[in-house]
C-alpha cells in the first residue's frame, strides 16, 4: 500500500523533473553561455544532490513499474511475494543508484 | 407538428446523441489509456537505461564536446524516442493521479488541461532542442 502510493509520488517527482531535462536541452541548443550556466548548476553540490535523488527516484519508479507488470501478468499477489517485491524494489533501486554513480564517477 | 428536441442539454453535457444511444460510456477508450501507459512504461524502462548512460557521458564535457555527443545520430534518436515515450507516459500517469485525487469538477477540468499543456510544452521544448543541436552549426 505504502509502496503503491510511493510509486505515484516518484512518478509526480519525475513529472516535475522532466522540466530540468527540458532546461538542460534548451540551454544546449541556446549556446555556450546558457549551457555553461546550466552545467555549472548541475555540477554544484545542490545540482549533484538533485541529480542523485533524481537517479534514485527514476530507478525506484522503473522497478516499481516492473513490479506492476508482474501483477498485470497475474503473479505475485500473495502476502510473501508482495512483501518480497516491495523489498526488492527498494533494495534494487538503492543498489542501481549507487552502481550508476560509482560507474559515472570512476569512468571520468 | 413541431419536432421534439430530445437531445440532452448540450450546455450541461458534451455527449452526443449517438454516444447516448450507444450507451457505452467511456468503453473503448479506458483500455487504450491502460495499454498505452504499460506500453510507454516498457519503452521508458529501455530508453531510460540509455538516457542514464548519455547523462553520465555528458558530465564534465566542454560545450563543443557536449554538442558533439548529443548531435551523434544514435544519441539524438534515443533522446527523441525517450522524450516522446516519457511525455506520453507522464501525461497519462498524472491524469490518473488528478482523476483519483481532485474531486472538484472545475479544478479537475483545469488540472487535466494544464497537465496536457505541460506535457506537450516539455515535449516540444526537448524535441526542438535535440533537433536544433543535431542539425549542426552550434559548435
Amino acid at each position: 500500500m505504502a509502496m503503491s502510493v510511493f510509486h505515484r509520488i516518484t512518478g509526480t517527482a519525475l513529472y516535475g523533473g522532466t522540466f530540468l531535462v527540458a532546461v538542460w536541452l534548451v540551454a544546449l541548443a541556446s549556446g555556450p553561455r546558457a549551457y555553461d550556466t546550466v552545467a555549472w548548476f548541475f555540477g554544484s553540490l545542490i545540482g549533484r544532490a538533485i541529480l542523485f535523488a533524481y537517479t534514485w527516484v527514476l530507478m525506484h519508479h522503473m522497478l516499481g513499474g516492473i513490479r506492476h507488470f508482474i501483477w498485470d501478468a497475474g503473479y505475485g499477489f500473495d502476502r510473501d511475494r508482495r512483501l518480497g517485491l516491495a523489498r526488492a524494489t527498494l533494495i534494487g533501486s538503492i543498489t542501481l543508484t549507487v552502481v550508476i554513480w560509482a560507474i559515472a564517477l570512476l569512468v571520468r | 407538428m413541431s419536432q421534439v428536441d430530445n437531445r440532452q442539454n448540450t450546455a450541461l453535457s458534451m455527449r452526443t446523441p449517438r454516444a447516448r444511444v450507444k450507451g457505452l460510456g467511456a468503453s473503448g477508450h479506458g483500455a487504450g489509456h491502460f495499454w498505452l501507459q504499460r506500453l510507454t512504461g516498457a519503452s521508458n524502462a529501455l530508453l531510460m537505461l540509455a538516457f542514464v548512460v548519455i547523462i553520465a557521458l555528458m558530465a564534465g564535457r566542454t560545450y563543443p564536446q557536449a554538442v558533439a555527443l548529443v548531435s551523434h545520430p544514435l544519441v539524438s534518436i534515443i533522446l527523441i524516442l525517450a522524450v516522446v515515450s516519457v511525455t506520453i507516459h507522464m501525461r497519462l500517469g498524472m491524469q490518473t493521479v488528478i482523476e483519483d485525487y481532485v474531486h472538484s469538477h472545475g479544478l479537475k477540468f483545469a488540472a487535466l488541461i494544464a497537465n496536457t499543456f505541460y506535457a506537450v510544452a516539455v515535449a516540444a521544448a526537448c524535441l526542438y532542442a535535440i533537433i536544433r543541436v543535431s542539425l549542426g552549426g552550434l559548435a
